[in-house]
């Protein structure tokens, strides 16, 4: 890992129709060509394979886990006893529905298309993403990955605003915005951000789900007015706020304190070894490299593609707590220079870092 | 007048799959079906414009390698987002082993 500065001059500028937006078509950065690892075409077909047996395993798991973790909590409410099953459950609700919505948005964990449309639905109202609005944000994402000025996903900006981060470990601020960009759409208005990842004919669909939305989180606060309790929000709505915590521990780590502006996903994106609980409930999206280099491989089989690619890439990260050692620090040096990155040291076996695709980006100043 | 031009060998390309087939400046991708049928459309992805021949065919759809969008490969038809605008289709037909496409 090699600590770096980039040549930028000026603060950049995150906004989807601002001036670094413009910047970025302008050098070639918006739609660009990625680097890709070599596969023969052979080995590739059957990673992209899909199954519908692994997800609906994993999802009769899923929502298993969510009935007994609910009824725990109902039957324990009023307790001390709650508290484990709500854990659970809001770690399923609030953060397990990030990499199913992320998944299925891609048509990847299952090979049937309507059990992908199911799940991505109910994820997606879960971890308050409008499922049309968040399934344009998620391909500009996948087009210009941390690119400043076209990526709408990037969590954490430079400078960092780390008591962003740290409240939305409790999903306080995501779920501020995503309440009130529901109701901002449920009066049929399309931000002037959205319009430009929506496309035309897509927006009613938007606002037809934030009205939906609307009407279900309205119904659970009158019944928990009419039932004097905070039950149905527990289990409706507040789980994306006390459940958060884990779909944002594992999400910082993606991009977070790595390059931007670049056209490798080697250099700003992050692949961590996990334990198998954090893998269930990310769905291996911890193999972040390898997902944004090849995005139609399924979650199931993104192990096999580390290993296949693994010579290509930087070492991945060994645990979730040595990517935050490498990771705080980083956020830290960015508050007084913002153009501080870790750069990702590659295998002696791995093709070089382009710096002729870099030529005016981060990779070509020089290291601090 | 509309030419058949060559594209590739029948057994170039494996059932269920696809290859890239460049032509005059333009790229188009070419299909062998499940059922041992060959289709070509476009190349190129409508909405990003990516080789279609990286990604994977599935029964009579072909997924983008980028963004996953979906498309009919035997009526250039879009099947959902994020694709909007069809796949352009042209004639196919297979002659003493080889694959040819009639190019408007």
């Amino acid at each position: 890992m090699t600590a770096m500065t980039s040549s930028a001059a000026t603060p950049r500028d995150y906004s989807l129709i601002g001036r670094d937006a413009q910047r970025a078509v302008e050098n070639g950065l918006a739609a660009a060509e990625w680097y890709h690892t070599d596969i023969p075409r052979k080995q590739m077909k059957e990673l992209m394979q899909r199954s519908d047996q692994p997800a609906i395993r994993d999802t009769i798991i899923w929502l298993a886990a969510f009935a007994v973790s609910a009824a725990g909590g109902i039957w324990f409410w009023g307790s001390w006893w709650c508290v484990p099953f709500f854990f659970a459950y809001g770690t399923l609700y609030g953060s397990s529905t990030d990499s199913r919505w992320h998944e299925c948005g891609h048509g990847t964990a299952f090979r049937t298309q309507w059990m992908n449309d199911a799940v991505y639905q109910l994820a997606c109202f879960m971890i308050m993403r409008n499922p049309v609005t968040w399934r344009w944000s998620h391909t500009r994402h996948h087009t210009d990955t941390v690119i400043v000025g076209r990526d709408p996903e990037i969590a954490v900006m430079r400078p960092p605003d780390l008591l962003r981060v740290v409240l939305n470990f409790f999903g306080v601020l995501d779920a501020w915005h995503a309440m009130v960009d529901m109701v901002r759409n449920a009066a049929g208005v399309i931000g002037a951000a959205e319009k430009t990842f929506i496309p035309e004919q897509e927006q009613p669909k938007a606002i037809r789900v934030a009205r939906i939305w609307l009407a279900i989180y309205l119904t659970t606060i009158a019944l928990a007015l009419y039932m004097h309790s905070w039950l149905p929000l527990m289990l409706i709505g507040l789980p994306r706020l006390y459940g958060a915590w884990h779909h944002v521990l594992t999400g910082l780590l993606q991009h977070g304190g790595l390059a931007d502006n670049v056209t490798d996903h080697r250099l700003n994106s992050r692949t961590v070894l996990m334990n198998p609980v954090s893998r269930f409930i990310y769905w291996n999206m911890n193999y972040h490299v390898e997902h944004h280099m090849f995005p139609m491989v399924p979650y199931h089989a993104l192990p096999k593609l580390h290993e296949l690619i693994k010579h290509d890439l930087p070492a991945p990260t060994p645990s979730i707590l040595a990517g935050y050692r490498e990771m705080i620090p980083a956020f830290l040096r960015q508050l007084r220079n913002e153009d501080y990155f870790l750069k990702r040291a590659l295998p002696p076996t791995a093709r070089p870092y382009r710096d002729d695709l870099h030529g005016d980006t981060p990779m070509a100043a020089a290291a601090e | 007048m509309s030419d058949w031009v060559e594209a590739c060998a029948a057994d170039d390309i494996d059932e269920e799959d696809v290859m890239r087939f460049d032509h005059a400046g333009r790229t188009f991708a070419i299909y062998r079906s499940p059922d041992d049928e060959y289709f070509a459309t476009d190349g190129l992805c409508t909405h990003e414009k990516v080789h279609l021949a990286d990604g994977l065919v599935m029964d009579d759809i072909i997924e983008c390698p980028k963004h996953n969008g979906r498309f009919n490969y035997k009526t250039g038809a879009a099947r959902g987002a994020p694709v909007c605008v069809n796949l352009k289709t042209y004639p196919v037909k297979v002659d003493a082993g080889k694959v040819l496409i009639q190019i408007g």
